[in-house]
């Protein structure tokens, strides 16, 4: 009796234990990838392929994310703000939603799981079939060349990626409200305007994105650097990349926000 | 410099997510219409100042020349004090009354200017001394049950 209780508890106090060590694992291996900066920048290609791999080859899906995002936000608020005869609004609320909090968390969901989990696969299969190691005896350092180009191509490419996003949510927001509703279009930006102030929401999305590009590139390294070489190991990390890159992106956009918001005050 | 198809893509993602953020910067945001023009402090003090707000707009005549930078309590005469940024292309006569406005029912809470007749001009760290409190609607109602009671008494 005593072992079947055991046994499950044994468990939950590993996998306790188990995430712990992960997050001290993953801001030591942080500290070295920064450390090991250094080529990424005396030899910028390696940064501009990672950017091709992991921002160019996003591109479609975020804009044609944004996009539908700000048509189904126009169409949400329209549904609302005609009961209080405020159609003109529709750009406001479009705006705001996207530029400080949809625009980065989503495109962040989205750079997670189309980037993410590549990156995560990639270094993965490197440690698997022994690249990584073959680089070390050849006195390559493997962060320096593997992990640090990955992690700043996706530092760079987030922000930009979360303005496309936006920008075209908003594109979508008009269509919807201006041409296929037919709000006034003078009303619909001169009331975004009047609302979205380019320090307090602009450019905290785009801190917010930064924060996120660091937190998901660094856990999508740090998993496929730490996955076991097996296809199972492989597999694994790049699901526990996913996961814990959505969990950790909504967490820190709750923290960020609070902050954000404190600092208006 | 050798180049090749990769930069060619890596500059035009650059330059698109660059002109995003110039599109969000200029046509949605207001840093076109607003930009950081040049400004001016002046103070103001108020017994209420309601809902009034940081970054809040400060008008005339109902078009917006500021907007609020600070507000703080003041300890020494227990009143709020509201520091307001104004656009150097206006200026206000010295005698210029504040007062603490709702635009419409739910609409928000903004500082309107009335100008005086003063010659004399408002400047930088200048104090604009005759103000307008906020409506609360508490008083209001408190108010007008007062005297209506003082009413019913009489009859």
């Amino acid at each position: 009796m005593l072992e079947r209780v055991k046994r499950p508890l044994g468990r939950l106090g590993h996998n306790f234990i188990d995430g712990v060590w992960r997050v001290g694992a993953m801001a030591r291996f942080f500290a070295l990838v920064l450390s090991s900066s250094g080529t990424s920048f005396k030899r910028f290609r390696l940064v501009v392929r990672e950017v091709y791999f992991v921002g160019v080859l996003s591109l479609v899906i975020i804009a044609v994310s944004g996009l539908f995002v700000g048509m189904v936000l126009g169409l949400q608020g329209f549904e609302t703000l005609q009961r209080y005869g405020a159609t003109e609004s529709i750009g406001m609320l479009v705006a705001l939603s996207l530029v400080r909090e949809l625009g980065p968390v989503v495109s962040a969901l989205l750079f997670a799981s189309r980037a993410g989990s590549a990156i995560t696969a990639e270094i993965g299969l490197m440690k698997a079939t022994e690249q990584l190691t073959a680089m070390d005896m050849m006195a390559v350092s493997p962060m320096a060349r593997v992990i640090a180009p990955r992690f700043w191509a996706g530092v760079i490419s987030m922000p930009l990626l979360s303005a496309i996003f936006s920008a075209m949510g908003v594109f979508g927001g008009y269509i919807v409200g201006v041409v296929l509703i037919g709000v006034d279009a003078g009303a619909f930006w001169a009331q975004m305007q009047a609302a979205v102030d380019f320090r307090y929401d602009v450019l905290n999305g785009v801190v917010k994105s930064l924060v996120f590009g660091v937190a998901v590139t660094v856990i999508a390294t740090f998993e496929g650097f730490d996955a076991p070489p097996t296809a199972e190991g492989v597999s694994g990390a790049t699901t526990r990349t996913v996961v814990s890159s959505a969990l950790t992106i909504l967490a820190l956009d709750l923290v960020l926000t609070a902050f954000m918001l404190r600092a208006d005050d | 410099m050798e180049r090749t198809t990769l930069d060619l893509w890596f500059g035009a993602f650059v330059s698109v997510g660059f002109a995003a953020l110039l599109v969000l910067a200029l046509k949605v945001g207001n840093l076109g219409a607003e930009g950081q023009r040049e400004a001016y402090k002046v103070e103001a003090r108020f017994d209420n100042i309601g809902g009034l707000k940081v970054r809040a707009p400060v008008k005339a005549s109902g078009v917006l020349v500021g907007r609020v930078q600070e507000i703080h309590f003041d300890q020494d005469r227990y009143q709020a004090s509201v520091t307001m940024a104004l656009d150097k292309r206006y200026q206000f006569p010295k005698d210029t009354s504040a007062s603490i406005l709702t635009s419409g029912l739910l609409g928000e809470v903004y500082v309107g200017l009335d100008a005086g007749g003063d010659t004399k001009k408002l400047a930088d760290g200048d104090r604009v001394a005759i103000t307008q409190s906020a409506v609360v609607l508490e008083r209001l109602i408190g108010q007008f049950l007062f005297t209506k009671a003082q009413e019913d008494a009489k009859k």
